[in-house]
C-alpha cells in the first residue's frame, strides 16, 4: 500500500505530507506534520479531544482519513492564538479554570470557537448541547460552561 | 488499522465502475463515522476504500414541489441547517439532530445511516414513514428502492455489491400531514436508542379523522421495523385518543426486541407503545399545523 502525497492548508499554511491511507487525519496531524495540540483520547469518534475544523465544519479528526485533507483546510488549537495574544477563549478557560488534566482542552476550544461561531451568544443549554461530543473526566463542566460564557460576553463587546 | 488502498472517483459512473471490478473487496466512504470505527475494531477490512464525496451529485440535495432529492452523503449538519428543510421535514431533523454529537453530524450523511443497517438507526423509522424511496445504482443500471426494503440484518442491506445507493428522494408533504421522530435513552444526548419510533399521519382536511399513517419502529428487531398494520388499522378511524391507543398495541405487538446491555425485552415493549402515543399525537398536532 504506497503513501499518498497530500497538500493541505493546515492553519492557513500550505502543507504536504505522505501519508498511508489508514491513517487518520488525527495520527497525521500529530506523526507525520508534528502538531501534537490535538489529543488522541477514545480514537472512537465519542470523546471529541481530536477536534479540529475541517473543511469549514467541526469533526473529530479520528473519524476523518489524512488523505481526505488533499485540497482542504483543516484548523486546529495551535491557530487559534495570534502571536500577540491568546484567543478569548483560550484566556477564559485559563481564568475559569476551564481545565485540569488539559488533554481534552484543545477540543473543547476547537468546539467552543465553532459554537461561537455560529451562535456568538449561545444560552447555558445551547453551550452543553453543542459541546455534549466533548468529555471531560476532570472539571465536571461547570467551570468549561462559565469559561465559554465569559470568552463570548469578552467576544461580544470586542 | 488494516492496510487497503484508496480511490477518489470524481464521476457516478467512475464509482461503478470500481465497485463492479472490486465487489466485496471494496467499501465506500461517506462521513466515514462507522467505517472508520469499523475498521479500527476489524470489524470491516476492506481492501480499497473509496471516496465519494468528490462526485457531486452525493454532495447535492434539492427541495422543491416533488420533494426532497438528497444526495447520499449529505451530512446531517448540512439538513437542520438549512431552514426550509428544517420547516419541511421535522421528522427528518429530529432524526439528523441526533445522530451522534456535532463532530459526527459535520460528517454523518442519512444516506451513511441508511446503508450502515443498524437495528437503531435513527434515521431509518423516519425514512420509512416518511415514504422514502432509495435511488440505487449499479453495473445492472438504476432501480428505486423503498427504505423499508433496505435494510435485512444487522448491518446488511438488501444491495448487491456491485450496487451503491446515489440519492434518497422524500416525495413532498401531503395536505393536512404530519410526521414526528422520537427515541428513548438514558442520557440527554449523544447514545444509541433503545428504542424509537417514528409516526406519520394524513388527516381529512377537518382534521377529525385519520386518512392514513406509517409507524416505524428502531432498536426493537434485527432491522427497523415498518410496522404496516398498526398504520394502516387508523385508516377512515376518528383522530382521537382510542385510535392511538389501538395503533400503539398493534406497534407494541409488531416489535421483536431483545434483552441486551442497553435495555430488556419488557421496556422496549413499553417504550415501543409509548413513543408511538407520542409520536402519533405530536404528528397529529403537525398535521393541523
Amino acid at each position: 500500500m504506497s503513501k499518498v502525497h497530500v497538500t493541505t492548508t493546515i492553519n492557513g499554511d500550505e502543507v504536504e505530507f505522505l501519508a498511508e491511507p489508514r491513517q487518520s487525519l488525527l495520527e497525521v496531524l500529530r506523526d507525520e506534520v508534528k502538531l501534537t495540540g490535538t489529543k488522541e483520547g477514545c480514537n472512537d469518534g465519542n470523546c471529541g479531544a481530536c477536534s479540529v475544523v475541517f473543511d469549514g465544519t467541526l469533526v473529530a479528526s479520528c473519524c476523518v482519513l489524512g488523505v481526505e485533507a488533499e485540497g482542504k483546510t483543516v484548523e486546529t488549537v495551535e491557530g487559534m492564538a495570534s502571536p500577540e495574544a491568546l484567543h478569548p477563549l483560550q484566556k477564559a478557560f485559563l481564568e475559569e479554570t476551564g481545565m485540569q488534566c488539559g488533554i481534552c482542552t484543545p477540543g473543547f476550544l476547537i468546539s467552543s470557537k465553532e459554537l461561537l461561531k455560529a451562535k456568538p451568544n449561545p444560552s447555558e443549554e445551547e453551550i452543553r448541547f453543542w459541546l455534549a461530543n466533548n468529555l471531560c473526566r476532570c472539571t465536571g463542566y461547570d467551570k468549561i460552561v462559565k469559561a465559554v460564557q465569559k470568552a463570548a460576553a469578552v467576544m461580544e463587546e470586542a | 488499522m488494516h492496510s487497503f488502498d484508496f480511490a477518489t472517483p470524481t464521476s457516478v459512473s467512475d464509482a461503478v465502475a470500481i465497485l463492479a471490478k472490486e465487489g466485496s473487496n471494496a467499501r465506500l466512504l461517506a462521513g466515514g463515522t462507522d467505517l472508520l470505527i469499523g475498521m479500527r475494531v476489524g470489524r470491516a477490512t476492506p481492501g480499497l476504500v473509496v471516496d465519494i464525496k468528490q462526485i457531486p451529485e452525493f454532495k447535492q440535495y434539492t427541495l422543491d414541489g416533488n420533494g426532497l432529492q438528497l444526495g447520499a452523503a449529505v451530512t446531517c449538519r448540512t439538513l437542520y441547517e438549512d431552514a426550509s428543510v428544517v420547516e419541511t421535514y421535522p421528522a427528518l431533523i429530529e432524526s439528523a439532530r441526533i445522530i451522534g454529537g456535532m463532530q459526527t453530524q459535520g460528517r454523518a450523511s442519512i444516506g451513511g445511516n441508511l446503508c450502515n443497517a443498524a437495528p437503531s438507526g435513527d434515521s431509518i423509522p423516519t425514512l420509512i414513514v416518511l415514504g422514502a424511496v432509495a435511488k440505487i445504482i449499479g453495473s445492472g443500471g438504476e432501480r428505486d428502492l423503498a427504505a423499508e426494503d433496505v435494510c435485512v440484518a444487522p448491518g446488511r442491506t438488501s444491495l448487491a455489491e456491485n450496487e451503491l445507493v446515489l440519492s434518497i428522494n422524500i416525495p413532498a408533504p401531503a395536505a393536512n400531514s404530519g410526521a414526528c421522530f422520537q427515541r428513548f435513552i438514558p442520557r440527554n444526548e449523544m447514545d444509541i436508542a433503545i428504542a424509537s419510533v417514528a409516526s406519520s399521519v394524513v388527516l381529512s382536511a377537518d382534521g377529525s379523522t385519520f386518512e392514513s399513517a406509517r409507524i416505524a419502529l428502531g432498536a426493537v428487531g434485527p432491522t427497523p421495523i415498518f410496522a404496516k398494520e398498526a398504520g394502516d388499522l387508523l385508516a377512515g378511524k376518528p383522530a382521537t385518543e382510542a385510535s392511538i391507543q389501538a395503533a400503539a398495541d398493534a406497534a407494541e405487538a409488531a416489535a421483536t426486541p431483545i434483552n441486551d446491555m442497553r435495555g430488556t425485552i419488557e421496556q422496549r415493549n413499553h417504550l415501543i407503545n409509548v413513543l408511538t402515543k407520542r409520536t402519533l399525537r405530536e404528528a397529529v398536532a403537525r398535521a393541523k399545523g
